[in-house]
């Protein structure tokens, strides 16, 4: 995960955990390509259906605010988003798109002006969102969220340094 | 060394260091871990470590509240799947359907103490600073780690202060003081922060009424809040963590007022925010943002179809109290629902012990079972598509009951229970008058 490049979704402020995958779904649904297939069906049908690998979405201020639900995450990773930028997340929704491999940017000045539709790209060699707009820098994650969200989030990166094999890999 | 924020404290002692920088990044080993009816997807993503075994099931708690009792076969499944976890693992700290909400038992359990950490895969964790304690909200995956490792990272988050001036003006509650916040902050105001309160007021307050203040505050985006624990605080956590451990009563206080933090006077704060209360009045959250706060008196008048007290915000005793004076020798509107569910089985048996249920079902109310009930959209009382809804929740966002196109108010239990009277949003003062 050094250069991410991808097709955009334009959302508003304060789209919330109950808008990104409902609550109704929070304790029967454990399969996440079938999470992705609800994921923001109150804010914008078209979204589970049309989503292609790779899309970024692009929203304003509190992405993700409300529940601490990590569906609200893995649900649109499973969909094939590559990361979100935004004007600033949710706390627990931050740290939930970390530890599941998922890429937060935090850049104001590029939501301002990307448009819906564009194809935009991160870079996380220069810390750089580059649109048609032209580039816009923003703040580098520290080394600690870097190093679990390139191991793929804190599950993958807690069994390397446990040096631990899930049940279902063993022989 | 220098001056030191609450959160700066609680987040040294848990990290076991002498003492943390707001910003640094720091491993910290919690006190408490608590899951909810998530449980069961957690257990699943820690079955996928490859670890056998939680690393202390004596600091792990368990309470099923999201949806109970259970409303279809899966919900009942994932119920099942729990128990079989805790069971296996040996976590004593486990509480059955009904028991409560997370945060109401696990403060009636005295489970976690004044300057102690919880970390909660629940977003209300910060429910906790009620007690000076630091609260907050993580991911399954996070605690999932926290099962196996017992330690999780976390940066300490800067600080803001907010001091509460004068006193609330009758009828005008906590729930007020905190959708006051919002109205003017907005819900990303405190973001990524530790808020502190202060002020007189404070120390006048019931309990019940303080833990309204940091389990809201999660709508605010804050990473925990902070009241500064006083004796109250001690001798009611004292009393309960004598019953159920069955220490000495004495003993249980001393050691809970022992391991109080409260910050440096000159402490660091990166922004300060004033409240006068005497200038409050009854507030609404109109749908579907948490701040978009407008006067009780600019919406008085919107009728409803349902109205329902409950919640970790305000499903407490007091809350009910509030509902009973202004429902007693009243009935709910024709055509209007009114829910009622205690935060708890000990807030049900008290309220049942005082007749409040009598009174409630006697105007018409329909009692639920303590739990979450249907803030989360889950079961037990959902609205139908269209309806308009009071509720004494902390979240309006749309969708949060359920259906897309409900619209949900959110005000004070006498609020909610003075709008079931007259079937339009309603301010108590004119009911009870």
């Amino acid at each position: 995960m050094t250069v991410v490049r991808g097709r955009v979704w334009k959302y508003g402020d304060n789209v919330s955990t109950d808008l990104i995958f409902p609550g109704q779904y929070t304790y029967t649904l454990r399969d996440p390509d079938e999470m992705a297939r609800h994921v923001l069906e109150n804010l914008d049908p078209r979204f589970a259906r049309e989503v292609r690998p790779g899309d970024i979405i692009v929203a304003g201020r509190n992405w993700g605010c409300g529940s601490s639900r990590e569906q609200a995450v893995t649900a649109l990773k499973h969909a094939g988003v590559s990361a979100i930028i935004a004007k600033s997340f949710a706390r627990i929704y931050f740290r939930n798109a970390i530890n599941n491999g998922l890429l937060p940017v935090i850049c104001p000045a590029a939501v301002e002006a990307i448009q819906a539709g564009e194809t935009v790209e991160v870079d996380l060699r220069t810390w750089i969102v580059r649109c048609a707009a032209g580039e816009f820098p923003f703040a580098p994650l520290s080394p600690t969220v870097l190093e679990i969200l390139q191991a793929g989030g804190l599950i993958p990166l807690l069994r390397r340094k446990l040096g631990t094999t899930p049940p279902e890999e063993r022989p | 060394m220098a001056a030191k924020t609450f959160a700066e404290k609680a987040l040294a002692r848990a990290a076991g260091r002498t003492a943390v920088t707001a910003g640094e990044i720091v491993d910290v080993r919690p006190d408490v871990v608590l899951s909810h009816d998530n449980t069961a997807a957690i257990a699943q993503i820690f079955a996928s470590l490859g670890v056998r075994r939680v690393w202390d099931p004596d600091r792990i708690v368990v309470v099923l509240d999201h949806a109970v009792p259970p409303p279809t076969p899966q919900h009942a499944q994932n119920h099942a799947e729990i128990r079989r976890f805790v069971r296996d693992q040996g976590i004593r700290h486990f509480y059955e359907v009904g028991r409560g909400i997370c945060h109401q038992v696990v403060s009636e359990e005295a489970l976690v103490l004044p300057g102690q950490v919880i970390l909660g895969a629940d977003s209300h964790t910060t429910h906790y600073g009620w007690m000076g304690a630091f609260g907050a909200g993580v991911g399954r995956s996070e605690v999932a780690a926290l099962w196996a490792t017992g330690e999780l990272w976390l940066r300490v988050p800067d600080s803001m202060r907010i001091v509460l001036r004068g006193r609330l003006p009758f009828g005008v509650t906590t729930k007020d003081l905190c959708l006051k916040i919002l109205g003017d902050l907005g819900t990303d105001g405190g973001l990524y922060l530790s808020v502190e309160f202060y002020g007189p007021a404070l120390r006048e307050w019931s309990l019940e009424s303080r833990m309204v203040i940091p389990n809201m505050m999660a709508e605010f985006g804050v990473k925990n809040a902070y009241l500064p624990p006083d004796d109250a605080v001690f001798d009611w956590l004292a009393e309960r963590l004598a019953r159920r451990t069955g220490r000495p009563p004495a003993e249980c206080r001393d050691r809970i007022a022992a391991g109080a933090l409260y910050p440096d006077p000159d402490a660091r704060y990166v922004a300060e925010h004033v409240v006068e209360l005497d200038g409050l009045e009854p507030l609404v959250a109109c749908p579907h943002d948490v701040d978009r706060v407008r006067p009780l008196r600019e919406v008085a008048g919107t009728p409803i179809d349902y109205a329902f007290i409950g919640t970790c915000t305000n499903g407490r005793l007091e809350d009910i109290a509030a509902a009973v004076e202004v429902l007693r020798g009243r009935r709910v509107a024709p055509g209007v629902r009114l829910l009622v569910i205690p935060a708890s089985q000990v807030v049900l048996q008290e309220a049942l012990r005082r007749g409040y249920l009598a009174t409630l079902v006697e105007a018409g109310a329909v009692i639920g079972v303590p739990g979450c009930g249907p803030c989360m959209g889950n079961h037990m009382g959902i609205p139908a598509p269209g309806e308009v809804v009071i509720a004494s929740m902390n979240r309006n966002y749309r969708g949060r009951m359920g259906p897309r196109d409900a619209e949900i108010y959110l005000a004070s239990p006498a609020v909610v229970a003075a709008s079931a009277v007259t079937g339009v949003i309603t301010d108590p003062r004119e009911v009870v008058g």
